[in-house]
């Protein structure tokens, strides 16, 4: 009872933390896009902008409403999203929600495979390379994470098309399906087969971070009274990280995994450009590049929204397990 | 632990001392700019002669890392590429560090500014990096000067963190309260007594950006949104090699982009060295 008589304010307070910061990135975002030197109305009419006259364009932008002052337009546009309509992509061709939820759809398969791998992964290898600092394994491991956390990721991909793809042949070089085939007709594992490649690029550059901050940890552990309190009861270093290492370590792993989702969508957006996988990473560089303001907003948004929710996860975790952040506040 | 006799300790391993190592990764590392810097001087055009007669021509003893498509030498665009990205790199986190200082310092003023410091923090935070700088350099309208900026406005908010946090212990310190107590004024504290604190952690935090400013000015270029096609950019090269991949032109994927993990994984260890010096 007194649990939740705490949680519901806290909760309330996170939520209207998140709504504002939400409310500054439509901001900031809406702000860049009224000062590019891009006329949203030649971007809307593509080649077509030489059979419009003047005066057509004039009465485009003044249906639009971007005759109005950038504060009115912004109000406008703000209205509209509370009520749930993004505008209309014209690279697409469709309403940015639409746009938005489908690429999402391929994205989330390629991003959570990644996340989990990664997190898993490297949170085995910090464990490993913390349990006995300076052995061999240690070495290798640390090298291995200092490098990849120096690796260009579009790089990474890049190697690994050249490597897996073109001289072995084992994985498709694009896309995230057999080219001629239709969209539905595509199988499960022909499916699978696709998302392999990127899935681990993704992941092997996600791996670095967690193993370096696991490793600390451990090493952490090691040198504290509870391991020489192990070590003099006649415990191995294996037993300590065992039984202390994996519960000592797991909560920091667990947080800068869910801290690290935005580096993650980053990531994503290199790696579908180079394999030419068709999720939402892609669709942010079209519309950067072809000028889709209402998208480019839209993403902004969204990917922001996912990003807090997954920084909201690490903290609610941190101080619903370790009870000496939670008299910090927020 | 054995009981009795002293412990008998390693002989001491002088290159294991944080001030030597970093002093030594320092004077390599400049050694390698300043022969990078030099090596511009020295090839001159070299990065965009094109010889028509040895397009797409794998590493030789003639063309030491091969050709591109227009006959051009990999290893001297390689090296242009890098040199482009350490000025691109060095601006940008230069920038960025004045941002985090002052927004640091402007934070500690009062409390309302602090406020509204954390919240720009967090917005920009919120957002991923990547989608932020594409945002920033689609509003620039892209170019050498729009990565510059959209760099150095992205990267700053985890350094003024960390110098607001350092600010905000030290206002408790005695020596400042002192200050305060004698009816200096807030500014004296801050540029006599905060400033001259922070220079270190300003200095590693601008090492730390720098590499992560270096990456993400390549990929913001290779995604097209930096730098120039003409020019010769790591993300440029990147980009190019793309279309040459499924040909098996392998060489011109490989060495930019390897030539790009070195200088990072360089600037990286130079800059952990140099954090556990000081």
């Amino acid at each position: 009872m007194a649990l939740g008589m705490q949680l519901i304010p806290r909760i309330a307070r996170r939520l209207s933390r998140l709504t504002l910061v939400l409310l500054c990135v439509a901001l900031v975002s809406f702000g860049l896009m009224m000062a590019s030197p891009v006329d949203p109305v030649d971007a809307y009419l593509g080649p077509q902008m030489a059979q419009v006259s003047p005066e057509q364009r004039a009465l485009i932008a003044e249906r639009w409403g971007f005759d109005a002052p950038p504060a009115v337009q912004f109000g406008h546009w703000l209205r509209q999203l509370v009520s749930g309509d993004l505008g209309w992509s014209h690279v697409y061709n469709q309403p940015v929600s639409e746009v938005i939820g489908q690429r999402f759809q391929r994205s989330i398969m390629l991003l959570g495979s990644a996340w989990l791998l990664a997190a898993l992964l490297g949170f085995s290898l910090g464990v490993a390379a913390g349990a006995k600092e300076g052995s061999t394994l240690d070495n290798l491991i640390s090298t291995y994470a200092y490098i990849t956390a120096s690796t260009p990721a579009f790089w990474l991909a890049i190697v690994a098309v050249l490597l897996f793809s073109v001289t072995l042949g084992w994985a498709p070089t694009c896309c995230a399906g057999p080219t001629g085939v239709l969209n539905q007709d595509v199988t499960l594992a022909s499916r699978l087969h696709h998302l392999l490649l990127p899935v681990i690029t993704l992941a092997l550059l996600g791996i670095a971070n967690i193993t370096l901050h696991t490793r600390a940890r451990m090493l952490e552990l090691m040198r504290s009274e509870v391991a020489t309190h192990a070590f003099a009861q006649g415990a191995s270093r294996f037993d300590i990280a065992w039984r202390h290492g994996l519960r000592h370590a797991s909560l920091p792993a667990i947080t800068l995994a869910f801290a690290s989702l935005g580096e993650l969508f980053g990531g994503s957006i290199l790696i579908e450009q180079v394999f030419a996988y068709p999720g939402l990473g892609q669709a942010t560089v079209a519309a950067g590049l072809r000028s889709d303001i209402p998208l480019l907003l839209g993403i902004a948004l969204f990917t922001a929204l996912f990003v807090s929710v997954g920084n909201m996860i690490a903290d609610s975790l941190y101080s619903a397990i370790d009870p000496r952040m939670t008299s910090g506040g927020l | 632990m054995n009981s009795g006799q002293p412990p008998s300790y390693p002989p001491p391993n002088i290159y294991s001392q944080p001030r030597l190592r970093a002093a030594l990764s320092l004077f390599v590392t400049t050694l390698l700019v300043m022969g990078l810097i030099a090596s511009q001087w020295l090839l001159g055009d070299a990065p965009q002669q094109m010889q028509f007669d040895a397009r797409l021509t794998p590493p030789s003893v003639d063309h030491w890392l091969g050709t591109d498509a227009l006959g051009r030498e990999l290893w001297a665009r390689t090296l242009a590429g890098l040199a482009l990205s350490f000025w691109v790199g060095c601006l940008a986190a230069l920038l960025s560090t004045l941002i985090a200082l002052s927004l640091a310092a402007l934070a500690t003023l009062s409390s309302r500014l602090d406020t509204l410091v954390s919240l720009l923090i967090d917005t920009l935070l919120s957002v991923p990096h990547l989608i932020l700088l594409i945002l920033i350099a689609f509003a620039l309208g892209g170019g050498t000067q729009a990565v510059i900026i959209a760099v150095a406005v992205t990267h700053w908010p985890s350094l003024a963190r960390v110098l607001r946090a350092e600010l905000w212990q030290l206002r408790q310190a005695p020596y400042v309260r002192i200050s305060r107590a004698l009816g200096k004024s807030r500014w004296f504290v801050l540029h006599g007594h905060l400033l001259p604190h922070l220079l270190p952690h300003c200095l590693v935090g601008a090492l730390l950006l720098f590499p992560h400013a270096i990456l993400h000015e390549a990929a913001l270029t290779f995604l097209g949104f930096g730098l120039s096609p003409s020019q010769p950019a790591i993300g440029v090269l990147l980009a190019d090699a793309m279309r040459y991949l499924s040909g098996g032109y392998w060489w011109l994927g490989v060495f930019p982009g390897l030539g790009l993990l070195l200088m990072v994984l360089g600037f990286e260890r130079l800059s952990n060295h140099l954090r556990r010096a000081l």
